[in-house]
């Protein structure tokens, strides 16, 4: 075998992914801009793929001199990525056509920031997390920046661009200091080392805590958040739905993978960050959403708060906890996808609009758009028996179970806070009066994103055991 | 040896030199200037110690893109200088600070290597033996073998901030007028020019 290209067909769908991306790139240089519809259904399509190519056949292992890894944690978070990416590029289409800013680049880049999150999520050295962690944000910041004769969307861009330059520095900076203490970038070399007694060694503590900030950047945690609310309200609509979702996931699973992984010996340190971490996420994400007037800055709000939840499941540090984060994120996706496209039908006289005043009367309107919106918003909140609630609890039981009493009560609390907002959406919704109505939407991809969210949401605790098997089954790849 | 201390001590103060007129000469394209001759002088100095492949990537990198990257920028700005420089007195104190904080900084870990007080364990001492040949022909050998997956997946990233930049600046502008060489060649003479026959003191 030759080295560095050992067992390469564990990367099938990576290959797959890249290659089709590339292609799909050619095809729409060489046709101009006629081909982006073709395009962005190619991604769509090709994305759903590699999903497949996942589990079909599955087979785990490490690949290229140990650089990456496959197992049912890696596979289960690319399989939600890949989905969370796929159905953000179908609803992308009418948002941009509407803004003149539908290019067939758009798809592609998302297509390569999702490899990029594919490899991160399967990274097994701190190398290739680096190198896939920067693949996904540059692909990020651009696409962030896609509506660019829109103020607000590139100034998003710029921020975006130079705060995740920033955690990236410091996650280089830390994974210098692993490196010079541990002697390897490999996960397996850190382990060893730290197991060896090298835990002690106060560099590593401060390297590790370096690392973990420039990933509590990438998932957004309390108190690297700063930039979430400003690139969420100023990137487009469609991209916003995307952040929210695929770079979320696989920040987290990147950070479930290194901490539980080669830094499992220093659990007590790094616990104590990510319970604070969790604790001012989840408070903060329901205070400073309170007083939010724009609906995509409540999102990000809410999105902060999220975080807080499933970091708390990593704080337990168990195999339960692990289990609750893979089985939370799995609802977080279905209920942001299906929020994202309930915004995305609000539009007043063809121009979008984002404010929560404007969905004033919406219950008289629009009665199903606004009952669909109604099943999100209460799931969000974690009102049972919807599927949030299910996702709350799971990430509760694990957190009392690992004796994080406080962390857990004040996550309750702060829950209890958020419903507030999420609650005050559904009494704009159905009991204030409408000034002006929103447009209804024809039937198309939203709807259908929405109206599919809406039944999963509803009907999830009929059939929760799926959900839970393919989550213990990921979390159990972790604990051998 | 005399004539490596030599030529490291004429590398040395050049650079130096250079870096102090990057910061006291009055035209920025002076300064730029000197950056470049203060970045040959620090690959002089990779290529004394043996590090000939830092100092290629020195001069291909920096002298090649980011130097003259500056040159341009500096060319284009039309920046002010005399506004620049009334910050000066104010500034100065911090600068200095920083400075100094930096130079204890360095001596601070030359001394602790010295006294070896600390010792950042798992490094590969015996590197030197290790590398048999020399270290442009050791590196190619890992990264192009064991970090051919990095290798592969850097040039995606590339590919990424290519399309980024396409996207972002690239616009289609109406009425450009190109150049169609096609046109161009298949023009004939019957449809560019008339022969015209002029009598003598007549005109046209």
């Amino acid at each position: 075998m030759v080295v560095g290209l050992e067992s390469w067909t564990l990367a099938r769908p990576e290959l797959f992914l890249a290659a089709s991306a590339m292609l799909l790139l050619i095809y729409g240089v060489v046709r101009g801009e006629v081909a982006t519809p073709f395009v962005s259904v190619a991604t769509s399509v090709v994305l759903l793929v590699t999903a497949v190519l996942l589990f079909a056949p599955y087979r785990e292992g490490t690949a290229f001199a140990s650089l990456f890894i496959v197992d049912r944690l890696t596979a289960t978070m690319k399989a939600l990525v890949l989905i969370g990416a796929s159905i953000a590029v179908l609803m992308s289409r009418a948002y941009f056509e509407q803004a003149k800013a539908w290019r067939f680049e758009y798809p592609v880049l998302v297509a390569l920031a999702t490899l990029g999150m594919m490899l991160m999520i399967s990274a097994n050295d701190l190398m290739s997390l680096y190198v896939g962690l920067e693949l996904q944000s540059l692909a990020l910041y651009v696409i962030a920046a896609f509506q660019r004769d829109s103020l607000r969307s590139t100034e998003a861009g710029v921020k975006y661009f130079v705060l995740g330059s920033v955690a990236s520095g410091m996650l280089l900076f830390g994974a210098s200091l692993i490196y010079g203490f541990c002697g390897g970038t490999a996960f397996v070399q850190i382990s060893r080392a730290l197991l060896d007694g090298k835990a002690a060694e106060f560099g590593v503590v401060v390297g590790l805590v370096f690392v973990v900030a420039g990933l509590a950047f990438k998932v957004s945690a309390v108190p690297f958040h700063m930039w979430t609310p400003d690139v969420y309200e100023g990137a487009p609509t469609p991209v916003t739905a995307l952040f929210a979702v695929a770079p979320k996931i696989a920040a987290v699973s990147l950070m479930v993978s290194v901490l539980m992984g080669p830094f499992k010996p220093l659990f007590p340190q790094w616990q104590q960050i990510i319970v604070v971490a969790a604790v001012l996420s989840m408070a903060l994400g329901a205070f400073a959403a309170l007083r939010q007037q724009n609906i995509k800055r409540l999102m990000a709000y809410s999105s902060i708060g999220n975080v807080g939840y499933v970091l708390l499941g990593l704080a337990s540090g168990s195999e339960k906890g692990i289990q609750s984060i893979v089985f939370y994120l799995a609802i977080y996706l279905v209920m942001t996808l299906g929020v994202f496209a309930t915004i995305l039908m609000m539009k007043r006289r063809g121009v979008m609009v984002e404010s929560v005043a404007d969905l004033a009367g919406l219950a008289k309107s629009q009665p199903m758009m606004a009952f669909a919106m109604l099943l999100f918003m209460f799931s969000l909140a974690g009102i049972p028996p919807l599927a949030g609630f299910w996702g709350k609890l799971y990430i509760f039981i694990a957190a009392v179970e690992a004796k994080l009493f406080i962390p857990a009560v004040l996550g309750v609390l702060a829950s209890v806070v958020a419903s507030y907002y999420y609650l005050r959406i559904v009494k704009v919704m159905y009991f204030d009066e409408a000034t002006d109505a929103l447009d209804s939407t024809p039937f198309g991809v939203y709807r259908t994103v929405a109206f599919a969210s809406a039944i999963l949401v509803t009907l999830f605790s009929l059939a929760p055991q799926p959900l839970s098997l393919i989550a213990a089954a990921a979390a159990k790849g972790l604990f051998p | 040896m005399l004539l490596q201390a030599l030529a490291f001590y004429v590398f040395a103060a050049i650079t130096v030199a250079a870096g102090a007129m990057v910061v006291v000469s009055r035209n920025p394209v002076y300064s730029v200037l000197f950056l470049i001759l203060a970045f040959f002088n620090a690959a002089a100095l990779f290529v004394l110690i043996g590090a000939e492949f830092i100092a290629m990537i020195l001069v291909i990198v920096y002298v090649g893109a980011v130097a003259v990257l500056f040159l341009f920028v500096v060319m284009m700005l039309d920046i002010n200088l005399t506004e620049l420089r009334e910050g000066f007195l104010k500034y100065f104190p911090v600068g200095a600070l920083i400075g100094a904080v930096l130079f204890a900084e360095m001596l601070l870990g030359l001394g602790i290597v010295g006294a070896g007080s600390t010792t950042i364990s798992g490094l590969n001492t015996q590197g030197a033996q290790v590398l048999a040949t020399d270290n442009t022909r050791a590196i190619g050998r890992v990264l192009y073998t064991q970090y051919f997956y990095l290798f592969q997946v850097a040039g995606v990233v590339l590919l990424v901030a290519m399309i980024g930049a396409i996207v972002l600046t690239l616009r289609t502008r109406p009425g450009v007028r190109r150049q169609k060489v096609g046109d161009q060649i298949n023009r004939t003479k019957e449809q560019t020019m008339t022969v015209v026959k002029v009598p003598t003191r007549g005109g046209v």
